[in-house]
């Protein structure tokens, strides 16, 4: 199964997963019944932009100015994809 | 784990008794140890059923006064500081407590994600509100069989058609249902039907645990140790299971460990991720063991949690591989299993130093391979009659047979 993500799509956090900061791992991590997944900084950085509301053209266009970087638009869309087919985030078109 | 273009993501899967962590804790034991990521409360040894494979210690009930709300409370606190992240709630039966309610509130404003792990008993509509309301995330509910009557018989107790209505509210207040099913030669056969009751009953993840001998399933494991084939078949029928398209539903089989060839990395190594505290008080790297002789095992009404987790000898012994003897000590595998399980070392061989002796590298493997035969001849002997589990008797976790053993020891 897979789910296509799009520059127009809006993704959002699964309701399965709980998404924070943790100061002690300095990382973000989901949780989720008995388990953990420690993010890296990026991924940790994309997923609190997931809201369900913004698009991905606008989280992109967020990190881009948020670290000053240009062309993140590939690696948003891997990411998110892979994200999508774990399941930590839900994708409308 | 790499995920590519840059992100990449470290799964840290605590579920059960294996974990694999980023590397926070390794060959370094001078290194301060990483956080206690996974933190486990047996708030009670109380529980109304007296299931055969439970991992209590069988003397439970020559243990102390249960902590108070005011001691968990601080429990949570120190934990939380120290960078505990995951919160299991177990026992005994956790929702004996009647403070449950309150424990779970404080955790939730800590920043807990909190996992009650009950057997349903004494959850009713008041109290599944009253937990939601106080944040509680999810709740794993375990049934010991599909059908009523092994499930009444395995546990002692006429529960099944009380789980049933708990599965209900667990769908009813938008938990996750998580089940948990624990395997063994009197149910493990039915896989098929256990799995067929999970699907009807809209489970989201299986757990489908080959019991683990520790406790009372360490005192029953020849009436309740499996054959290689029934291990195998099940598997089978679970693999099929999974491959058959439907509703989506994630179904672990976690597969016993004599049957393996290697040990399981236990607790991703004693004192790496994982801290329990039993009713009374004890801190534990794990949770069987208090039975580990030579270890003053830490308080908490009287050792800050910082101080247990990163001074105390029970938590810091077994971290790194300068405890280990060979063949573990020069074996590249180390790094990966960590020398397997140290209660299982001491149960089987005596010695929690020596290496798990499920490792077929250990001098002591034929003390598996010979539990394992011997299971195939009671099988055997049972199908053709000449021996039935009433002949010898499986030995129910209850007060009364705890004191017995205790005495007895």
């Amino acid at each position: 199964m897979t789910t296509l993500v799009t520059a127009t799509s809006r993704p959002a956090l699964s309701r399965r997963f709980r998404l924070q900061w943790e100061a002690a791992q300095n990382a973000h991590v989901l949780l989720y019944p008995e388990g953990m997944i420690k993010l890296n900084a990026s991924a940790g950085e994309i997923l609190k932009r997931c809201d369900g509301e913004a698009t991905v053209a606008e989280i992109t266009a967020q990190l881009e100015t948020a670290f000053e970087a240009a062309g993140l638009s590939n690696d948003v869309v891997a990411f998110l994809s892979m994200a999508a087919e774990k399941q930590w985030i839900t994708v409308t078109a | 784990m790499d995920h590519g273009d840059g992100v990449n993501a470290a799964d840290v899967n605590v579920a059960g008794v294996t974990a694999a962590s980023d590397g926070a804790v390794g060959g370094a034991p001078a290194a301060l140890p990483g956080p206690p990521l996974w933190l486990l409360l047996e708030l009670t040894y109380r529980c109304p059923l007296h299931c055969v494979f439970c991992y209590n210690p069988t003397d439970f009930a020559q243990s102390g006064p249960e902590l108070d709300t005011r001691d968990w409370l601080r429990v949570l606190h120190e934990a939380r500081a120290l960078g505990a992240v995951q919160l299991g709630l177990s026992g005994g039966e956790p929702l004996a407590r009647d403070d449950l309610e309150v424990i779970v509130a404080e955790a939730h404003r800590l920043g807990f994600y909190i996992n009650l792990i009950t057997s349903g008993i004494g959850l009713d509509e008041t109290r599944i509100a009253a937990l939601k309301a106080a944040g509680l995330d999810h709740i794993q509910l375990s049934f010991q069989d599909s059908s009523k009557q092994m499930n009444d018989f395995l546990s002692s107790t006429r529960t099944f058609e009380l789980k049933s209505k708990v599965a209900a509210l667990i769908r009813q207040y938008d938990y996750p249902m998580v089940l948990n099913v624990v395997l063994h030669r009197y149910n493990i056969d039915h896989v098929d039907e256990i799995l067929r009751m999970a699907d009807q009953l809209g489970a989201d993840y299986v757990e489908l645990a080959n019991t683990q001998y520790y406790g009372w399933a360490w005192q029953n494991r020849e009436q309740l140790m499996p054959t290689l084939e029934q291990v195998r078949r099940a598997e089978a029928v679970t693999k099929r299971f999974r491959e058959r398209a439907g509703r989506p539903m994630t179904i672990y089989f976690v597969v016993p460990d004599y049957f393996e060839r290697r040990p399981k990395p236990c607790m991703n190594g004693l004192g790496s991720i994982f801290l329990t505290v039993t009713p009374d008080g004890t801190a534990l790297p794990c949770h069987a063991a208090r039975m580990l002789p030579g270890f003053d095992f830490p308080n908490v009404r009287t050792m800050p949690m910082a101080e247990i987790w990163r001074e105390s000898a029970a938590f810091s012994h077994f971290r790194g591989h300068a405890w280990m003897k060979e063949p573990c000590r020069s074996c590249p595998e180390k790094a990966r299993d960590f020398g397997g399980c140290r209660c299982q070392a001491y149960l089987m061989t005596g010695d929690a130093a020596n290496a798990d002796p499920v490792c077929d590298l250990s001098p002591h493997h034929h003390l598996v391979t010979e539990a394992v035969a011997r299971a195939e001849r009671a099988a055997a002997a049972h199908a053709a009659g000449a021996l039935t589990p009433e002949e010898r008797p499986l030995v129910f976790r209850s007060p009364a047979n705890s004191m017995k053993l205790s005495s007895c020891r």
